[in-house]
């Protein structure tokens, strides 16, 4: 099999990513299961997801194995969606102010 | 895969990495995914448009969970079990976590021992991971049943708080969980192809008439992997924020 297209890797690696996802996974649960609040419980919670996302990408996708112009091509265009996070976050706050300021029972 | 000789004859210069690689990929004739079969680079593009389509989603969750007035439900009770006479928060939604995470494990192994020819390993593999698939859609159900019937949740209205809850929780993981039943659908149909040896003979598939390659395993894994991927974002977004 001189000429494979394909990825061919250790089954040891996948069995090490499996281990660390679950173990994260956990993580992430005992963040809520002990009641963590505000700017740790979210830091954590966003922490734990970017780890989790990027081995299942890096690892069982295989992208870290593949050329720069297809690992590019399909991860850059996402991070876009970080403006529109933007967007909405300023859209949003404007909507719960006139909200708060017209509609808000009388307290 | 036994690849046609002319793939062979086309790339005949060594590549070079880095940004020159990707400019020198992406200006080449014919290719601009050197190393990646046809269907993956499709399944790629596909996922990133799938990938839009969850960002618009949870990014909608986002905008009306900023903006109502009403506070919003604590998903971590409303998604607690009752288990040997006390609330385990969120215990269901974790399970769901752990089998998913288990089915890209096993989807992974089999993508490998399928490139190794190792049909029977690839077909059980591919089958234990649809049976984790239906597993999850199955668990999804009892947790739909358990929030609509007993608890009285709607797309326009719930008994805890803001009536946004219903309509996003529904949208989204509505969305993902038809993505995992086509996903075992397409994984049944795939392992069984394997089983046949398809593609050992490289028999053209029923519907495209393409020639079935080891490759068919790996972007139905790609998928599969994708569809993790997405609950990992759901399970922090909506079930721990």
């Amino acid at each position: 099999m001189a000429h494979v297209e394909g990825q061919q890797h250790p089954i040891a690696i996948y069995l090490w990513v499996w281990g660390l996802l679950f173990v994260f996974s956990a993580f992430s649960y005992l963040v809520d299961y002990f009641n963590l609040e505000g700017m740790l419980r979210w830091s954590l919670i966003l922490l734990f997801m970017v780890i989790k996302a990027g081995l299942i990408v890096a690892v069982f996708m295989h992208m870290r194995w593949e050329r720069l112009a297809l690992m590019y091509a399909i991860l850059v265009p996402p991070v876009l969606v970080l403006v529109f996070v933007g967007l909405m976050t300023f859209e949003s706050d404007y909507t719960a102010l006139t909200r708060d300021i017209f509609f808000a029972p009388e307290s | 895969m036994a690849q046609p000789a002319a793939t062979q004859t086309v790339e005949p210069l060594a590549r070079t990495d880095g940004w020159q690689g990707i400019v020198s990929d992406w200006t080449s004739d014919q290719r601009a995914f050197k190393n990646v079969p046809w269907g993956k680079a499709m399944m790629w593009i596909f996922l990133l448009s799938d990938t839009f389509i969850f960002s618009i989603f949870l990014l909608s969750y986002m905008t009306v969970r900023m903006s109502t007035t009403v506070p919003w439900p604590n998903p971590s009770e409303i998604f607690a079990l009752h288990i040997g006479g006390s609330d385990v928060p969120l215990i269901l939604i974790a399970i769901m976590t752990f089998v998913l995470i288990s089915s890209s494990g096993t989807m992974a192994m089999a993508v490998n021992f399928g490139y190794r020819r190792d049909r029977v390993k690839c077909t059980v593999l591919m089958l234990v991971t649809a049976a984790f698939g239906a597993t999850f859609v199955g668990m999804q159900a009892f947790e739909w049943t358990k929030l609509i019937v007993d608890e009285g949740v709607r797309p326009w209205g719930n008994p805890f708080g803001a009536a946004q809850f219903g309509s996003t929780f529904f949208m989204i993981t509505g969305f993902h969980g038809t993505h995992v039943s086509f996903g075992v659908l397409f994984l049944i149909i795939i392992a069984r192809k394997v089983w046949r040896g398809d593609f050992d003979r490289a028999t053209p598939g029923f519907f495209t008439s393409r020639k079935g390659h080891y490759e068919a395993v790996e972007i139905m894994g790609l998928y599969w992997h994708f569809v993790d991927l997405v609950w990992v974002f759901i399970f922090a977004f909506f079930y721990l924020w």
